[in-house]
């Protein structure tokens, strides 16, 4: 059986693994990254999506054996310690889940719609997490998550003397 | 958590912070609290079924019959038992003996026929996808591996497609005893005095099509024994009526059965079953001492969860000319699927009260066939009922708005239930205790611009522009809140609709909340701590809400039907006030003083007029201490309350929705939708919106995107998510969502429920105004889903069908004058 070397979330780990074996199944099977879920068999749902070398990833289209070398990072690996990720806590804070089953991928995939488009409109965050499905949440909530989560990405990244000023935020009720 | 915070939160969380001190009109219910459920959510840290891996667990995969309808006349397993891994392989002649037949709970009728549903194969399949044999081996991948070894010979027999052809004389038949699974009847007044002579007569068919709940995470189990106790973990929204019924049917007691739902990633009625696959788990894990798993995939869950919906409605309105309803007749066809499982036959019962809506009228005739065909068995799925019923009423006040010539927000006018006629008992018997019905329209009509959208209509219309807009209108009510148990027993359910709930007070003073709901995805944790901080006055973060583990939450109904809130968050309630009658009575033993004169607010328990009292807290150690307690005064403050409601409660609201249709390429946009429900007073108005949102986007699913396909052998065509679609991002608009707030008088929250409003309103309100885009083509209906190709269809079939002229220029039927021959579809 081939022998891989992956990063995940910080980790090293070497893996002898079958050619078949998906990456999302490496992940939850064998390195207990179960984190991220799978809500699909056909590659539309989004649910498993972690980022692979710094871009998102759908990890059950992706076989174990194409991440030898490579460095995932799953939504276990996106708080620091206890801080949280701003697109987590935007996630929270805008009620952009209900069972949550979703969340992990839409949150990796939206960390890196950011990546192309920092400032996403409405209509942007909209077509940018389109192959990311939601059962519960009629999308509002995470479109204005994303947003929420792009503002504070970019005021945490912006040099202190040049950050804007932060905005306030009603409650979104 | 994060320190760096944007501002907005971080002055929203010193707000929280400052409420600590609970001020005395600090409320927690009706507060945007931010849910406790999240934190495990968004860092990944979830207990998914499928999550779980116990010490040398098993993995189960099913093979699945390829085809609808067939004797299985062979069966060889040996080659797959001899394979790498495999532990086991059963065909259903092994399970026989002891595998019972799945429960249905709601007989409808006396003579209804419930054949028996092995949960897996044994002589006969009856729809594409059931279990016919199963391989249990050490990993997932050699369990799926050995299905392909196992040998299965079918002798092919007519599949029964099509509701109409299934109960044609001479049908082949899906159970021998017939197709006709029963037939229900419910009339009210004198419906053949409303039809005679009726100056207007509506009749219309409407075509409920096959839905596919799609909850996110598929399902999943996990059975293990020690030889005397069983513990099924299971994506289920139901562990306490599972672990009722598993008993019943695995003959495993009751007692010797813990059901564990763990983290459930959505529901939506799918999981509200009794499945082949729980049951089989628990067998596989008695016979071979090994914990199982078995998880589906996306495309065997297609197949295998039930479907929703899949009803012929008829529907007929005899009504006045100035628009008002005399009485409303409806026949139904529901497609019950090959069997009948947990409540499949009272699904289109639960929309039979529902079809009078929010008008007044004087006579009602409801008649229901159950079908059998040779397909996944239908069930409850978000609504279960009364979206359908709402649909139909819904479309055809339209249709009666349209004959007439009058607005279809005037008809509803005309015939609607004034706020000072509440409470008032309908024509189907059912009595709706407050709502108003003008103050939500009105709000939904001022925020939607009603007015200048219909300018705008006419407009396009006069300038004859392919692209047409629609305004659909939607005023809906529904029954929710399941259920009052006496109710519930007339209509022949298995169980009662109650909902229980204990309060523990902790000696820390913290509190324990154990309710019998069984939330995936609600935020009940949040808004049970919510209700439980105002009622006894402590802080919201020291409550913490159990649930979902039949051996925590010993008793309880579960969660659908918008029951949650109504029923258990009530129990909850009056548990908490059980518990400040008991912390009562020992501040005045503490504080010798008369429990009359002991007042209690923020969490204190004083004597009148004095500052002289006991925090709730300090009475919760003094329990637990027992050192100085009344006589006989149980060393406990905790309490536990049953809440059984006397009726139903009623939420309704009037959504809007303004399509513009391509009449060239038949495509539909949404471009404004606005919702504005009443569900009475609001616990966690986040919460609510977040419901409603949801509720918008799958019934937008049903309008727009969603049908589950069989072809004339009964394959399921739509068995992936590339075929099934339900809606993305990208789909779907921004709403514009609002309240009124009638409180129901039904329950001391005033809380009526909402987890099914969005879908029952959004369907019509989509398709209306679909309808109203076409309606200078000649069209008066669009099947669902209205996609592209069916619009074009509709159109053209318009056009060349439509009594002259019909197919004529948008704005000739719109300003009444006679149409020309120009125009339409180009």
């Amino acid at each position: 059986m081939p022998r891989i070397t992956v990063s995940v979330d910080g980790v090293t780990y070497e893996e002898e693994v079958e050619p078949r074996l998906l990456l999302v199944h490496l992940l939850r099977d064998r390195l207990g990254k179960t984190g991220t879920p799978i809500g699909c068999d056909t590659g539309n749902c989004g649910a498993c999506t972690v980022t692979l070398d710094g871009r998102s990833a759908k990890s059950c289209s992706v076989l174990a054996v194409q991440a030898d070398g490579s460095e995932v990072v799953t939504i276990e690996g996106l708080a620091r310690g206890q801080e949280w990720h701003p697109m987590q806590e935007a996630f929270h804070a805008e009620h952009a889940l209900q069972c949550g089953y979703c969340t992990p991928g839409m949150i990796m995939a939206a960390i890196d719609l950011l990546k192309d488009d920092p400032d996403p409109s409405e209509e942007a965050v909209r077509r940018g997490l389109e192959g990311n499905l939601c059962r519960c949440t009629g999308y509002s909530n995470i479109v204005r998550a994303v947003q929420r989560g792009a503002r504070e990405m970019a005021r945490q990244e912006a040099p202190r003397e040049t950050r804007p000023e932060t905005r306030q935020e009603a409650p979104a009720s | 958590m994060t320190e760096q915070l944007d501002a907005g939160l971080v002055a929203e969380r010193i707000a929280e912070s400052d409420q600590l001190g609970r001020p005395s009109d600090a409320h927690e219910v009706g507060r945007a609290r931010r849910r406790k459920e999240d934190a495990r959510l968004v860092t990944g840290r979830t207990t998914w079924t499928d999550n779980i891996q116990l010490p040398g667990m098993l993995y189960v995969a099913f093979l699945r019959s390829p085809m609808a309808h067939a004797r299985i006349t062979r069966i060889d397993t040996s080659a797959a038992r001899a394979r790498p891994g495999v532990v086991a392989v059963h065909s259903g002649q092994d399970f026989a003996d002891e595998q019972g037949s799945l429960p249905c709970a709601w007989p409808v009728t006396e003579d209804i026929l419930i054949p028996d549903h092995p949960p897996m194969a044994v002589n006969e399949v009856r729809y594409a996808g059931e279990a016919v044999a199963c391989v249990v081996a050490t990993d997932r991948h050699r369990a799926a591996d050995a299905l392909e070894a196992i040998e299965v010979d079918y002798e092919p027999l007519e599949a029964v497609v099509d509701m109409t052809e299934a109960l044609a004389e001479g049908a082949p038949r899906v159970h021998e005893s017939g197709n006709r699974a029963f037939t229900w009847k419910f009339a009210q007044g004198d419906i053949d005095a409303a039809f005679r002579d009726a100056p207007v007569v509506i009749e219309r068919e409407y075509v409920q099509q096959r839905l596919i709940p799609t909850a996110m995470e598929p399902r999943a189990v996990v059975a293990a024994t020690d030889g005397e106790t069983f513990t099924l973990h299971s994506s289920t929204q139901i562990p306490h009526v599972l672990r009722v019924m598993l008993a019943m049917t695995t003959g495993i007691p009751e007692h010797r059965l813990r059901v564990i739902a763990p983290d459930v990633g959505g529901g939506f009625g799918s999981k509200l079953q009794v499945t082949a696959e729980e049951v089989l788990a628990l067998l596989l894990t008695r016979r071979l001492g090994k914990p199982v798993k078995w998880t589906e995939s996306r495309s065997e869950g297609n197949l295998t969860v039930h479907h929703g919906r899949d009803q012929l409605q008829r529907i007929r309105i005899a009504a006045e000319r100035d628009g008002r309803v005399r009485g409303v007749k409806v026949e139904l066809l529901a497609d019950m699927g090959a069997y009948l499982m947990l409540v499949t036959p009272g699904i289109p019962l639960l929309g039979a009260f529902m079809y009078s809506g929010i008008y007044k009228m004087d006579a009602y005739d409801f008649t229901c066939t159950g079908v059998f065909t040779t397909k996944m068995p239908t069930d409850a799925y978000r609504g279960a009922g009364r979206p359908e019923a709402t649909f139909a009423i819904e479309r055809a006040v339209d249709e009666l708005a349209a004959e007439l010539g009058l607005d279809p927000v005037e008809v509803r006018r005309r015939n609607w239930i004034t706020h000072e006629e509440f409470p008032y008992t309908t024509v189907c018997g059912l009595t709706y205790d407050s709502g108003n019905y003008e103050a939500a329209t009105d709000r939904a009509l001022a925020l939607f611009g009603y007015d200048a959208l219909r300018a705008e209509q006419a407009e396009r219309r006069a300038r004859r522009d392919p692209v047409q807009l629609g305004v659909g209108v939607s005023t809906y009510t529904e029954m929710c809140g399941l259920a009052p148990s006496r109710v519930l027993g007339s209509l022949s359910y298995g169980a009662g609709g109650w909902e229980h709930a204990t309060v523990r007070m902790l000696p820390t003073g913290k509190v324990e909340v154990v309710t019998g709901t069984s939330p995936h995805g609600q935020g009940h944790e949040t808004a049970w701590s919510q209700i439980t901080a105002d009622a006894l006055g402590v802080p919201f973060e020291d409550v913490t809400v159990l649930h979902g583990d039949t051996a925590i939450s010993h008793k309880g109904m579960d969660t659908y039907g918008s029951r949650s809130l109504v029923v258990g968050g009530v129990a909850v309630l009056s548990a908490c006030e059980k518990v400040k009658d008991r912390a009562r009575e020992l501040a005045a033993h503490m504080l010798e003083a008369s429990a009359d004169d002991i007042e209690f607010s923020d969490g204190s328990f004083k004597v009148r007029g004095t500052a002289q009292g006991r925090t709730i807290q300090e009475l919760a150690l003094a329990a637990f201490a027992a050192h100085d307690l009344p006589d006989g005064f149980e060393p406990s403050l905790d309490a536990e309350s049953t809440f059984d409601p006397d009726n139903f409660s009623f939420p309704h609201g009037t959504h809007l929705c303004a399509v513009e249709v391509d009449t060239e390429t038949g495509a539909s946009r949404i471009r404004s939708y606005v919702a504005v429900d009443d569900v009475g007073s609001v616990v966690n108005p986040l919460i609510v919106e977040g419901q409603v949102h949801g509720g918008i986007a799958q019934g937008i699913g049903q309008a727009l995107f969603e049908e589950a396909i069989h072809d004339s052998e009964g394959n399921l065509l739509t068995t992936t998510m590339s075929d099934y679609l339900i809606p993305s991002a990208a789909d779907l608009p921004e709403f514009t969502t609002d309240r009124t707030e009638t409180p129901a008088t039904s329950n001391p929250l005033g809380v009526k429920g909402v987890g099914e409003a969005g879908t029952i309103a959004s369907t019509p309100a989509v398709v209306n105004a679909i309808v109203d885009a076409l309606r200078p083509y000649g069209v008066h209906d669009v099947r669902m889903p209205c996609t592209p190709e069916r619009v074009w269809r509709t159109i053209a079939e318009a056009r060349s069908t439509g009594p002259a002229g019909t197919g004529g220029p948008p704005e000739a039927s719109a300003a009444g004058s006679a149409p020309t021959s120009e125009g339409g579809l180009r």
